[in-house]
């Protein structure tokens, strides 16, 4: 083919993960380590202590994202960071790589062929979206990170929260520490909540969309992209 | 409603009527509904020719054409046991609207793929040849192909033409011209290619086939360009067509490399019959049942909401009938189809108009059971299209002026087109001169990573597409004084595309007077079906 010489030189694109490149999303990692505890006893209580607390998470997500995050990772609180960290290879083999959407992998590669820098930016955990970023073949992953204490999980995130306007500033942080040029680059999401990295690119597309944002992206005549 | 008037002078040649004090209304589309509206006295209707008759068996004139081709072997004495063959098929853009079934593609794709494996030719690749046009959607490729060679080729065999492929696309070399010629690698790299071409207007078929179908990126942009489509006296004449003129250069140094056995068909002009039979005769000669379901139709148009409508007008296929069937090497073949095409479509017109008027209907090539006409697409109907519908001279004089008729609504569909969207929203309040937006634009959106996904994987126009759209009515611009849309819903969308807008026929008309003076000559085309016009 003739346009072997790619055309953007200081360009990136961001992509969410949950909803956007991957059918589920964080509370389906949590409920596979929930069921995966030492004891079938304790398998079973943290099961179902999960999958009580949906409506609650649930709640808080419509409320803010950030309320979600701080109430969800309390869940993590106790765990053993050298169990979440192996289990994360088995819960991308089991749960994530199943569940990629099918025409995900073919836009990174068109968008890598255009020479963008392909950078993951999501608010999972980052033990759980190493394997993912590796497997996709994306140049950096930013996400969040469980704090910890004596390799235990303290139930918090360390700062700056991966999610909503937040993801805007990291993204422009990262710009700046590697020469991306914003206004040409392109940011890729599922969910209303991310607008603001939507806001911050030149090349804004909405994919898979939720009805907010399908909304939002008709208005702003968005690209509308559908991976599944 | 009106009686008959005999009163209307109906000029020496049939097709043409100069319209009377009493004449009847004319019937004109307005998208995915009718206008029914008085004409001028003294406005000069040209009506499309009669449908030649169809061939009474198609079948055999495509086993002739095959047996007897021009300038080549038949087909069966190119085909050995164990050879590699790509066949390569018109895609939905033709014909318009669709076509009753059985689609011609089918019965030649039929009797081909039997003449294939009769020979021990097994290695067999279909594709459709949509170059950047949007891949057809499965259950459209079923319609077009038919069941049985659904059934034996889908989807490993049968596909659409990706021209984003990297590993799918091969350089074949230059022209002369220092134009770029990459074309489909699968066919590039078959014993033989097998053409397969529908032929509505005399812009089809020929070099473009190859030329165009299966090309790139890379190599349509040597030709889709402002410079050359200005440079194109008309579309619908190659002879005197730079883009044509480039199609073929390509086109050749492709057939350097490639063995194409072309099939070119010609259909005639019959759009409509059996109940929408009366679109297809001159007002004047309406009978009162004709009037009668006119104005049934106008009423049910009236009341369904818009999808409906389109869905409604989508999903009635055109009576289309094959009226020659040609094969054989590019050119004479090309050559003899083209005779064809004129004899059906070119009417004599005695000197030129001053102010054409022209319904601009659904359909384009380009949105085919898409969602709507966006105004992209009415723009190159009437300024690409409608105005290039003439062979030697225009039909409208350089500087006239064009009334077009059509809602032009600010609709799109988000699947088919969407950098339409970007294009029309970002680029042409920025700017709408071609040259400027081709220099400043066009790579950015052909190489934008979710345009180009969307068009390999998804269904979606390539993210150049509507830059051509907007250089396909870049003579009609540069030639007409002033574009007026009649029926518009909204004023930003004409107004972006530097129209103007009028409340009813009468108005454009008077306005269009304005400029052209009182005595101006007015002439309405009136299609569809299909006309062109041989203007002395």
């Amino acid at each position: 083919m003739h346009n072997a010489q790619p055309k953007y030189r200081n360009s990136a694109a961001f992509y969410d993960v949950d909803g956007t490149l991957i059918r589920i999303n964080i509370v389906h990692a949590f409920a596979f380590y929930a069921s995966r505890q030492p004891s079938l006893l304790s398998s079973a209580a943290r099961t179902l202590k999960t999958t009580a607390s949906i409506p609650l998470f649930w709640a808080a997500d419509k409320v803010s994202r950030k309320w979600f995050n701080e109430l969800f990772y309390r869940s993590y609180e106790g765990a053993h960071e050298d169990r979440l960290t192996v289990l994360a290879e088995e819960l991308f083999e089991d749960v994530i790589k199943p569940n990629i959407y099918p025409r995900a992998q073919a836009l990174i590669d068109e968008s890598r062929r255009a020479g963008c820098r392909q950078v993951i930016i999501s608010g999972a955990l980052d033990f759980t979206m190493r394997p993912l970023a590796r497997y996709l073949g994306v140049d950096d992953f930013i996400a969040n990170r469980l704090e910890f204490k004596d390799g235990f999980a303290t139930g918090h995130l360390r700062k700056p929260f991966v999610a909503g306007a937040t993801k805007a500033q990291i993204m422009r942080d990262y710009a700046r520490a590697r020469g991306v040029d914003l206004a040409e680059s392109w940011a890729y999401t599922d969910s209303y909540s991310d607008y603001p990295m939507l806001a911050v690119v030149g090349h804004p597309t909405a994919v898979n969309p939720d009805l907010r944002l399908r909304s939002v992206a008709r208005s702003y005549d968005w690209p509308v992209l559908d991976l599944s | 409603m009106r009686a008959v008037r005999p009163r209307t002078r109906v000029t020496g040649r049939e097709h043409i009527v100069t319209i009377d004090t009493d004449s009847a209304p004319r019937i004109m589309f307005s998208g995915e509904n009718f206008l029914l509206e008085d004409l001028p006295v003294g406005t000069r209707v040209i009506y499309p020719k009669r449908p030649l008759t169809g061939l009474a068996n198609p079948t055999a004139a495509i086993r002739y054409a095959l047996n007897h081709p021009e300038e080549m072997e038949p087909l069966h004495a190119l085909l050995e046991p164990g050879m590699k063959v790509t066949i390569a098929i018109d895609d939905i853009s033709l014909p318009l609207p669709i076509m009753r079934t059985p689609d011609i593609r089918q019965q030649i794709l039929e009797i081909v793929c039997e003449m294939l494996a009769d020979h021990g030719v097994d290695d067999v690749h279909l594709i459709i040849a949509t170059s950047l046009h949007r891949r057809m959607h499965d259950h459209e490729i079923r319609r077009v192909v038919g069941k049985k060679v659904w059934d034996a080729y889908w989807p490993d065999r049968l596909y659409n033409h990706d021209a984003c492929d990297p590993d799918g696309m091969v350089v074949l070399g230059k022209t002369r011209h220092g134009e770029l010629v990459e074309t489909n690698r699968r066919a590039a790299e078959s014993d033989l290619v097998i053409y397969v071409n529908i032929n509505l207007v005399p812009m089809d078929g020929g070099h473009k086939s190859v030329g165009v179908g299966l090309c790139g990126y890379e190599s349509l942009k040597a030709h889709h360009t402002p410079r050359s489509i200005v440079d194109s006296n008309s579309f619908m004449d190659p002879s005197s067509s730079a883009l044509a003129s480039s199609v073929e250069r390509i086109g050749r140094v492709a057939e350097q490399h490639m063995k194409v056995f072309h099939i070119e068909t010609v259909l005639n002009n019959r759009t409509f019959d059996g109940p929408l039979d009366f679109m297809m005769k001159n007002e004047d000669d309406f009978t009162e049942a004709d009037r009668l379901k006119f104005h049934a139709m106008k009423w049910s148009l009236d009341k369904l909401p818009f999808a409906a409508r389109r869905e409604l007008l989508m999903r009635t296929p055109a009576a289309y009938e094959m009226i020659a069937c040609y094969a054989g090497a590019c050119e004479p073949t090309h050559a003899r189809t083209l005779a064809k095409c004129y004899e059906q479509y070119a009417v004599d017109v005695e000197g030129q108009a001053d102010v054409l008027i022209t319904g601009i209907p659904y359909v384009s090539p380009y949105n085919v059971n898409s969602k709507a006409l966006n105004p992209l697409l009415v723009q190159v109907m009437a300024l690409g299209y409608y105005y290039h519908m003439y062979r030697r001279r225009p039909l409208l004089r350089d500087g006239g002026v064009m009334i077009i008729t059509h809602p032009c609504s600010d609709k799109f569909d988000p699947v088919h087109h969407p950098s339409y969207i970007e294009f029309f929203n970002r680029l042409l309040p920025e700017t709408t001169d071609a040259y400027t937006l081709e220099k400043k634009y066009q790579d950015e959106f052909a190489y934008n990573p979710s345009y180009v996904e969307m068009y390999r994987r998804g269904n979606a126009y390539h993210g150049a597409h509507p830059f051509y759209m907007w250089y396909w009515g870049q003579r009609g611009r540069e030639k007409c004084s002033r574009v007026i849309c009649v029926g518009a819903d909204n004023v930003t969308a004409p107004t972006l595309m530097g129209w103007e807008t009028a409340g009813s026929l009468a108005e454009a008309v008077d306005m269009a007077r304005g400029t052209m003076g009182r005595s101006a000559q007015i002439t309405m085309l009136h299609h569809p079906p299909i006309l062109m016009t041989d203007v002395q």
